[in-house]
């Protein structure tokens, strides 16, 4: 299955949009933490984890999600919220703790939640895999043929809930598709030290589904292999693993000293920008052109800055409303 | 005694580093202890002087390696293991309530488990309800699981080197914010003159940090330096406060709190935790099972999530200002 003309562009345009932010976030992280770093100084104070990088994962599987379909993230969840289609105006209030936020506050940039858009995330590692199941098993018992991903990190599938999960999956033939975002790291320990195999898609065998593993940080490839396996899902053929291989551009969470990574390995990794790379494809395919890249570059621009500026200029919550949403 | 002062997060990977140097069936292990040092800086340098055979990285499967140490220690070895934040022990807690807790028991005490769980706990930095909790309460709660919080430098190695050398499981808990971290804000008064040779701090002492005369404040951890903080203001509106810091919460040392009780009459308990179900309902009863209670009162986490955002947070986090209201509160109680 090959993306049409649209579908490249939508992927290109919110791989850019989803940079952006993060490159954006970055910034405003560490207003207000000078001279001296401190996490729980500035307007955006807690840990950030940003997905600069990670951005083919999330365009390439969301390509083929609707509202109706239920996508779970982890930690790093912004590039998968922003895909799904999540409004940006409020979870950059929530990030930035504000009244008009997702969670008017309450969550933060790990807890965020659309309930139009399905969306979800989680600060715990692995913690993803069974709702999402949920999900797909209230879609199968509604005789909708809605489907549920769930996202987490190469270091998440050594955690029991992804197996458990991918048994129950495979048992219940749920429309459920579990994607693991291998960038080569949980937080300081490489792949090769915490996963007894080479590629996590190797371990769907041992639940009899199909497993896939993408190379190479490619928003189309990914495109591909999520398009098979949402397809499956959808005729009530069952669950699909892919695991994809994606690159972290920034530290696991901003401050990090990163002591682990070798020197010059980011840089080597820009070197294969997905952005960029599409970018070339778009132009020698005559889709893109230099003046329809900047046009999109400047819309995108826009469309940040109104989000960051709602974030700033939007009220705190009240200090009692703490109290508020224990129960409904 | 040497006048070096050092961290407390400085002062826990020492009191580790000579446990190890001195017991070669002492061993690290856990998620980003390795390179990385600890995330809190709690295991630095040891991956260094050590290797990885001692001091292990782990993947991210909490079950198998916090499950393993019970395994391991009850083969002899002496244990290690950290969780980062106290907030993830939900993941792997069979493996700690039903098992570590108690094969000792279960096995009419014939099997040692000479393990030390290590963690993170407590918040005032906005990481939200899944990052923030302290907890301490919940491990307290299950008979079987010995539970430290240090709240300085001096006791964190003393604490470590007891707990390391004890037979039985000690969950040991570390403030963020008292770690002295550069990152994130500490207390001056968390940093202490620190002995360089070992030296052991019992379980089971609370300390009185502070004399007073008209009331007793009950409390651990990081909220020993707010109380502290609440007790200086105090003062100077004419009101004694005395300020015992627990150190552990088991063993518990009850006859402390009630002699301190039985001085002052008024009981504060602050804590980190939720209110309901915890520490200072047992305080509480401690003191009432005495006879002993006459006024009391708690500051603690007003059984809500811990919320991200700033104001949020800072509402429901105990203060200096909350703190000493709540003591000013009683005093101008009648009697
Ligand atoms: C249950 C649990 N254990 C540990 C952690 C601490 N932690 C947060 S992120 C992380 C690494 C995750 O690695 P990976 O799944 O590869 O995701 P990435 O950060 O690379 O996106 C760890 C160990 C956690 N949040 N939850
Ligand atoms: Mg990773």
């Amino acid at each position: 299955m090959q993306p049409s003309r649209d579908q490249l562009m939508w992927m290109y345009r919110t791989m850019i949009l989803i940079r952006r932010y993060e490159e954006r976030m970055a910034e405003v992280y560490f207003e207000g933490k000078t001279p001296r770093f401190d996490i729980g100084w500035g307007p955006v104070p807690g840990e950030m984890h940003l997905a600069a990088g990670q951005e083919p994962v999330a365009v390439g599987v969301m390509s083929h999600l609707g509202d109706h379909d239920t996508v779970t993230g982890p930690h790093r969840p912004h590039h998968l919220a922003i895909a799904k289609g999540v409004n940006l105006k409020a979870m950059t209030a929530e990030i930035f703790g504000k009244k008009t936020g997702l969670g008017q506050g309450k969550g933060g940039h790990m807890h965020l939640f659309d309930v139009a858009k399905k969306f979800s995330c989680s600060g715990l590692v692995g913690a993803g895999f069974p709702p999402a199941l949920g999900a797909a098993l209230a879609a199968k018992m509604q005789g909708k043929n809605w489907v549920a991903v769930a996202f987490a990190g190469e270091g998440a599938a050594n955690q029991g809930s992804f197996h458990e999960s991918l048994n129950l999956a495979a048992l219940w033939k749920l429309p459920v598709i579990l994607v693991i975002e291998d960038n080569s790291y949980g937080i300081s320990v490489p792949k090769a030290a915490s996963t007894a195999v080479p590629t996590n898609a190797d371990r769907a065998a041992a639940y009899g589904i199909p497993g896939a593993f993408v190379p190479n940080n490619d928003p189309v490839a990914v495109f591909e292999a999520a398009g098979i396996a949402v397809e499956r899902a959808r005729q009530g053929q069952g669950p699909s693993l892919l695991e994809i291989k994606t690159d972290r551009y920034f530290g696991h969470f901003q401050g990090d000293p990163e002591l682990y990574r070798p020197k010059g390995e980011v840089d080597t990794l820009k070197g294969h920008d997905p952005i960029a790379r599409l970018r070339t494809k778009l132009m020698e395919g005559g889709v893109l052109s230099e003046d329809s890249d900047a046009a999109l570059r400047k819309a995108v621009e826009a469309e940040l800055e109104e989000a960051y500026a709602f974030a700033r200029n939007s009220p705190y919550p009240e200090p009692t409303e703490a109290l508020k949403h224990v129960f409904v | 005694m040497s006048e070096r002062k050092i961290t407390m997060s400085k002062a826990i990977a020492e009191a580790i580093d000579l446990e190890m140097a001195r017991d070669p069936k002492v061993f690290v292990m856990g998620e980003d202890v390795g390179i990385y040092g600890g995330i809190f800086s709690s295991t630095t340098g040891l991956f260094a002087k050590y290797g990885g055979d001692r001091v292990k990285d782990t993947p991210i499967s909490e079950t198998a390696f916090i499950g393993a140490a019970t395994g391991a220690a009850a083969e002899g070895m002496r244990p290690i293991v950290e969780l980062m934040f106290v907030d993830f022990f939900g993941v792997c807690m069979d493996q700690i309530y039903n098992h570590l807790a108690k094969n000792t028991y279960m096995s009419g005490g014939s099997v040692k488990l000479p393990v030390v769980l290590m963690t993170a706990y407590g918040g005032g930095y906005n990481d939200a309800a899944q990052h923030s909790q302290s907890l301490y309460s919940l491990f307290a709660h299950v008979p079987g699981l010995k539970v430290v919080v240090p709240s300085n430098a001096y006791d964190a190695k003393g604490l470590m080197h007891t707990a390391i050398r004890d037979d039985n499981p000690v969950m040991y808990f570390f403030h963020k914010g008292l770690m002295g971290l550069g990152w994130m804000s500490s207390p001056a008064t968390a940093s202490t003159p620190v002995p360089e040779g070992d030296y052991t701090v019992p379980l089971g002492q609370a300390k009185v940090v502070r004399e007073g005369q008209d009331l007793t404040i009950v409390t651990l951890g990081w909220m020993v330096h707010r109380s502290l903080e609440a007790a200086a203001e105090l003062e100077k509106a004419g009101i004694s406060a005395e300020i015992i810091d627990l150190r552990t919460l088991v063993p518990l040392d009850r006859e402390t709190v009630i002699k301190s009780a039985q001085k002052t009459g008024r009981v504060l308990v602050v804590d980190e935790d939720y209110q309901s179900f915890g520490l200072s309902g047992e305080i509480a009863a401690t003191v009432a099972e005495a006879g002993a209670l006459k006024s009391f009162r708690r500051v603690a986490v007003p059984d809500v999530p811990i919320p991200y955002s700033r104001p949020l947070e800072q509402y429901v986090l105990p203060n200096p200002q909350t703190i000493a209201q709540a003591a000013q509160g009683m005093l101008e109680m009648v009697g």
